[in-house]
């Protein structure tokens, strides 16, 4: 960057070249560099909240204008009022019901008590919560089997010969489409008088699961088939068994492609999600954003907005924690991450 | 002197008729033909040649790393079919694995040998033997991005010890090393060898080293169809001395001799427009048999 700047007003004449003289004069190059690594992306963001603002100001729909980021900080704000309101009415509720089951015990010491649950609707913080257990149980499950079938495929020429199409034809299969089966069977299969997950729950995991297996799964394999000839002689020679050689050998240097494939995937359960929620009304930052949309207040674009927003944010979270377990389980501590 | 006769008697392994072929698109290619070899125990043998000419062919056969499709090499009165730790090698590129340490790479190694034969304290004190053996003792515990090449080669030289193998063999243990390294390698070794009284097959493209280091020099002609030109007997007295080896007349005509075979007899001829293309095929056999 700086070399390429040096260079081309080395060649432009005049002016420029002086300009750049009394910058190197004034600030030292570690300044120069951490002002360009703070001041970059303030700028790109203030430049996406210019655009936002503007045309939001452009835009008229049946709710009204379109939320500029003033309107969305301030859904932002009584989203957040409501869920404390809520809470603070839950704490009311248990109190009032001890209270009164302790004055019943009082005057007659045989009575059982009840204890109902609090129903009060689920606050926008509610459902994030809900969307990140759902996204990680599917994510995990899928881990559990694309790791080990990545490995089995990536070290046989034969079975990847034989698991390739099937891959590549679920691979681009949208979870839109997986999402009427697999809420159809779901409902044929998982009867129980007592169930432990609700249903909804075990139809969103089940469908983030079948998105997001494929990257893991492909990826994987091709880290194993990947590892250097020599090591695989040296595991030759040292006639190591199967499983040593799997652990000693082949894990460990596909490390980064396996990590690769996570992110991947875990970036797509977390889209398939909010799609799934969405149209299957099953809990979550998917079913906040259509029940606004279905609410359609003059306040509900710029509560999707906000869903938006924490969305994103919350995807950039995972991955950046994903990066950070590939950090800390890889044995490369130098190579660039990114 | 010169003389492809083998007289050995009582070979711990014997090379009889060893010939491969492989498959390209364009059809068979005999990377190698007759090879027929006989060394004795503790013998070190040198194989030189151009490159491309199949010396790491004949040491991936005897390692079993590649199957023979003629002949077939035999180590105490066993034919060689698969790779295993008796016949260690010791790669060109050291061959460690970058995510463990000296130590955890010879431990490896260790475990896998004497798996039921060695205890637990045994096997430390083993692989500590062997790390000071090569002198890595001081850096037992370092990563192989740690530590420089030469170290690197001389952590792969101790973990092939550590197997105990009975025929050891190098493939050009130190073309990747600078000179310097790689006299104090060379020495290591003949230090080792004295000790041990190793069984030791060396590829290199050193006339020096081969000289220095070797009871016999097995010089192979260009291929295709490559096989033993000339087999030449060192016969200087060890421990041998490089810096008093160099005014020596029969040091320096076996080094003559060595460079006669490989720059007269088996001199490279091809035009130069061709060299790029040989080399890509150059590169292209030593991927298949590296």
């Amino acid at each position: 960057m700086i070399t390429k700047s040096a260079t081309s007003s080395s060649l432009s004449s005049g002016s420029s070249s002086s300009w750049k003289s009394i910058t190197d004069d004034v600030m030292p190059m570690w300044l120069q560099d951490m002002i360009k690594a703070i001041m970059l992306p303030i700028a790109g963001l203030l430049f996406f909240l210019l655009i936002w603002g503007t045309g939001a100001q452009n835009i008229d729909t049946s709710l009204g204008k379109f939320p500029g980021p003033s309107q969305a900080l301030e859904q932002f704000k009584s989203l957040i009022t409501e869920h404390n309101d809520e809470r603070e009415k839950e704490v009311a509720f248990y109190q009032r019901q001890d209270d009164r089951n302790a004055a019943r015990l009082a005057q007659d010491p045989n009575y059982t008590i009840k204890i109902r649950n609090y129903t009060g609707k689920p606050t926008f913080i509610d459902q994030i919560g809900t969307s990140l257990i759902t996204v990680l149980t599917g994510f995990i499950l899928a881990s559990l089997v694309a790791i080990p079938l990545g490995i089995m495929i990536g070290l046989s020429k034969n079975l990847y010969a034989a698991a390739n199409p099937v891959i590549q034809l679920f691979k681009p299969v949208s979870p839109l489409a997986w999402l009427p089966l697999v809420t159809m069977v779901v409902s044929a299969v998982y009867t129980s008088e007592d169930p432990l997950f609700a249903k909804s729950f075990i139809t969103s995991v089940i469908t983030v699961l079948l998105c997001s297996l494929w990257p893991t799964v492909l990826n994987t394999a091709v880290g194993v088939a990947a590892i250097s000839q020599d090591l695989l002689n040296v595991s030759k020679v040292l006639r190591l068994k199967p499983m040593t050689h799997v652990f000693k050998i082949v894990i460990p240097s596909s490390i980064p492609m396996v990590f690769t494939g996570l992110r991947l995937s875990l970036g797509i359960a977390w889209m398939v999600l909010i799609a799934a929620e969405m149209l299957a009304q099953n809990p979550g930052l998917g079913k906040f954003v259509w029940d606004e949309f279905q609410n359609g207040s003059s306040n509900s674009l710029g509560r999707i907005m906000v869903a938006v927003i924490v969305i994103g944010l919350i995807g950039f979270l995972l991955d950046r924690i994903m990066l950070m377990l590939q950090k800390y389980f890889s044995w490369d501590k130098q190579a660039l991450l990114r | 002197m010169n003389s492809i006769t083998d007289n050995t008697i009582n070979p711990i392994l014997e090379l009889t008729g060893v010939g491969i072929e492989f498959p390209t698109p364009k059809g068979s290619f005999q990377a190698l033909t007759d090879v027929n070899l006989k060394i004795a125990k503790g013998e070190m043998i040198s194989l030189i040649g151009h490159s491309g000419c199949g010396k790491s062919t004949v040491l991936n056969i005897v390692a079993g790393l590649l199957q023979a499709t003629e002949g077939g090499a035999v180590l105490e009165g066993k034919e060689v079919n698969e790779p295993g730790p008796e016949r260690a090698v010791v790669f060109q590129n050291h061959s460690l694995l970058p995510w463990l340490t000296a130590y955890e790479n010879v431990e490896l190694a260790v475990k896998t040998v004497f798996d039921r034969s060695k205890t637990k304290a045994e096997m430390k004190e083993w692989i500590e033997y062997n790390l000071n053996l090569v002198h890595m003792g001081h850096a037992m515990h370092k990563r192989p991005d740690e530590i420089s090449g030469g170290m690197k080669q001389r952590v792969g030289i101790a973990r092939a010890l550590a197997m105990e193998p009975k025929i050891l063999l190098m493939d050009e243990p130190f073309g990747a090393l600078d000179a310097l390294t790689r006299a104090h390698l060379q020495d290591s070794v003949m230090e080792i060898q004295k000790d041990l009284g190793n069984t030791i097959i060396m590829i290199t493209h050193d006339v020096d080293e081969a000289v220095l280091l070797s009871d016999r020099i097995v010089m192979m002609t260009n291929g295709p169809s490559a096989t033993i030109g000339e087999v030449l007997k060192i016969d200087l007295p060890r421990p041998r001395n490089r810096i008093e080896l160099a005014d020596d007349p029969k040091y320096n005509q076996y080094r003559q001799q060595v460079l006669s075979f490989l720059y007269e007899k088996q001199r490279k001829v091809e035009p130069i427009s061709n060299t790029k293309k040989v080399n890509k095929k150059d590169l292209s056999t030593e991927k298949q048999t590296a």
